[in-house]
């Protein structure tokens, strides 16, 4: 009975707030629209965190660097191709598929903290190569004058900020739908299994390190894609968008949200990042300081372990550092007999 | 002279190099403890180093007390932040990898908030000592002394720090604490304090790196982010947890940043992305086989 009202006032909360999101352009000017534009081109790649730091159980601070990809790819290469905003979704999701493709073999045996570092450390390199890379990215001066784009063959050009915001809304729905359904199927069980109890897993005879590749690519994708939407919305790119800033913003709202939950992880990072942009024009100057002592506040505010398990995979404490096998240890139970 | 000629231009980057790769090394140093130790990644290090940066731009006015008292006063603030970011890592802030990362990046932005408002939006000149102030011929080349100074000094730290992991009793806490942290604690060493002071540590090594460290990577609003990826770069490539690795891999991303610009200036913006992928694709099984085996 009870379960039965919880799911019913949920499903009225997500109905409510998709209306309040499909009607929000009409409720504020312009500017407002654009911004509400590129929060959710955010809240997708913050859906790419949690299929990898809740779902999969690899705490990630890089997905800023498909994300990075995607959006150049679809500003440079896309505007040659064709106008077409689904042309330039998939030309983005493809380049953050291969970006990550790429790092695969850094993360596919890391676990833990391990991967929190070296996706920190993929995400800045990127960063820093798209500061230096002027001849394509434009360096630090940035990318402007992106071409208008229209959302499918045959029709108008999304001209005015609540078309693009629209079109930024339907995407990011689809592709969410588009994951979370995925999720309920068998993958979506294997990926959680993986998180839960890797060996376990191993030993049914399940290829956890391809697990892992497919849904690192998948994740890259996603992000690309959104990195795409990133362009229709703000029509103008520049390092600034992709610092790490922006990845420990996403890990927040992700975190916020519910590590494992995607739906909570969008509306994590929607508040998180639509509060930081609120923080920037209400306290100019200050918003840094404030931003920082959320981080604190929150980290201590958020309800203690209990109602989810830690969302990383593997030990607590990975026995970095040191060379020796585990075997070499002698067993507690005296196994020798 | 003919011979001289091709290598004319090298020679400096590659000193610089070498002095790019120990302040890098030193920096990191602090980061590997931490990460060996305590599991933590701790994504204020670059603040810590930016606190000893901005203490020697304030204090250097190009006489030698002055430097003394700047790497005093350095590594005594950056101790404390460092101290300051272990006690707020409590057990609960703690808990979970996600949680301990932006807490520490928490810290990150308020620290830098705090830096840049103390000091300005700037990169902030610094004095170096009067005596070190010209350049000396080494081999026929002209080179900033203070450079010259500093690799031999911050050689003398990593020589420092490698004996104190070996030899000494709190380096074989420090160590045992990797293997086994359940059997430190048996033996009546607390944990907690370990990772304290380990956390401790790595500010002081953190902050003589800003000081000395302040006529290279300059203190400025950039340095605390510079720092940190630099540091997170070598951590990687040195193995995560090796010091020799460590310091191995801080000398190699010194000549890429350095030699490796002046010779392809080009392909700089990818050389230090290449190294870290060569470098991982090769090792990634080996570190991973060390630690599946749990």
């Amino acid at each position: 009975m009870r379960e039965q009202a919880v799911r019913a006032l949920r499903r009225g909360v997500a109905a409510a707030v998709l209306a309040g999101l499909v009607l929000a352009p009409w409720a504020v000017d312009d500017y407002t629209a654009a911004l509400l534009a590129r929060t959710l081109a955010l809240g997708l790649v913050a859906v790419s965190v949690a299929l990898l730091t809740g779902v999969a159980g690899l705490p990630t601070l890089g997905q800023t660097a498909p994300y990075a990809a995607g959006a150049y790819t679809s500003a440079v290469l896309g505007g040659q191709v064709s106008d077409v905003g689904v042309v330039h979704l998939a030309v983005a999701a493809v380049a953050g598929a291969a970006l990550a493709a790429v790092t695969v073999p850094l993360v596919v045996h890391a676990r833990g903290v391990v991967v929190l570092m070296i996706t920190l450390a993929v995400g800045e390199l990127a960063v820093v190569l798209v500061g230096r890379w002027r001849s394509v990215t434009g360096g630090t001066d940035g990318l402007a004058g992106i071409a208008q784009v229209r959302p499918l063959w045959g029709m108008p050009v999304l001209a005015t900020d609540r078309a693009r915001y629209l079109y930024t809304l339907v995407v990011v729905a689809a592709l969410v739908g588009l994951v979370l359904l995925v999720l309920r199927t068998r993958v979506g069980l294997l990926l959680r299994a993986g998180r839960d109890d890797e060996a376990r897993l191993r030993a049914s005879g399940h290829r956890v390190s391809l697990q892992v590749a497919g849904v690192h690519v998948a994740a890259g994708a996603v992000a690309g894609a959104a990195g795409s939407l990133l362009v229709v919305a703000q029509q103008y790119l520049s390092p600034a968008d992709f610092g790490f800033e922006t990845s420990a913003l996403l890990l927040l709202g992700v975190v916020i949200g519910g590590a494992a939950s995607v739906g909570g992880a969008l509306v994590g990072a929607v508040l998180v990042v639509a509060g930081r942009d609120w923080l920037f024009g209400a306290l100019p100057g200050h918003a840094p300081l404030v931003l920082g002592l959320a981080f604190v506040v929150t980290v201590y505010l958020l309800p203690g372990g209990g109602h989810r398990p830690p969302p990383v995979r593997g030990r607590l404490l990975p026995d970095v550092g040191t060379r020796r096998a585990a075997g070499e240890r002698p067993a507690p139970t005296g196994a020798r007999a | 002279m003919a011979v001289d000629i091709p290598i004319d231009p090298y020679v400096v980057p590659a000193l610089d190099g070498v002095a790019y790769g120990l302040l890098v090394f030193v920096a990191a140093a602090g980061l590997v403890l931490c990460f060996g130790v305590a599991g933590i990644l701790n994504l204020a290090h670059g603040t810590l180093y930016a606190i000893g940066g901005y203490t020697a731009a304030a204090l250097l006015d190009g006489g030698w007390p002055s430097l003394l008292l700047a790497l005093a006063v350095g590594v005594i603030a950056a101790t404390a932040a460092g101290a300051l970011v272990a006690g707020l890592l409590t057990r609960v802030a703690a808990r979970t990898h996600l949680t301990q990362a932006l807490l520490t990046f928490g810290l990150a932005l308020v620290g830098g908030s705090l830096l840049v408002r103390a000091f300005g939006p700037d990169d902030q000149p610094v004095r170096v000592p009067a005596a070190l102030d010209g350049s000396v011929v080494v081999a026929g080349h002209r080179y900033a002394a203070y450079r010259l100074v500093f690799i031999v000094v911050a050689a003398l730290l990593a020589g420092l720090l490698h004996l104190a992991v070996r030899r000494t009793r709190a380096g074989m806490l420090v160590r045992a604490a990797v293997d086994d942290a359940e059997m430190v604690a048996v033996l009546g060493v607390s944990p907690t304090w370990i990772r304290v002071g380990v956390l401790a540590a790595a500010g002081a090594l953190a902050g003589a790196a800003g000081v000395l460290g302040a006529p290279i990577i300059g203190p400025g609003p950039d340095t605390a982010d510079v720092v940190l990826l630099l540091s997170l770069v070598v951590v990687v490539l040195g193995g995560l947890g090796s010091m020799t690795g460590t310091l191995l891999a801080a000398l190699a991303v010194g000549q890429i940043q350095t030699l490796g610009v002046a010779l392809a200036p080009s392909a700089a913006p990818f050389l230090l992305f290449a190294a870290m992928a060569a470098v991982l694709a090769v090792r990634a099984r080996g570190l991973a086989a060390t630690r599946r085996t749990t």
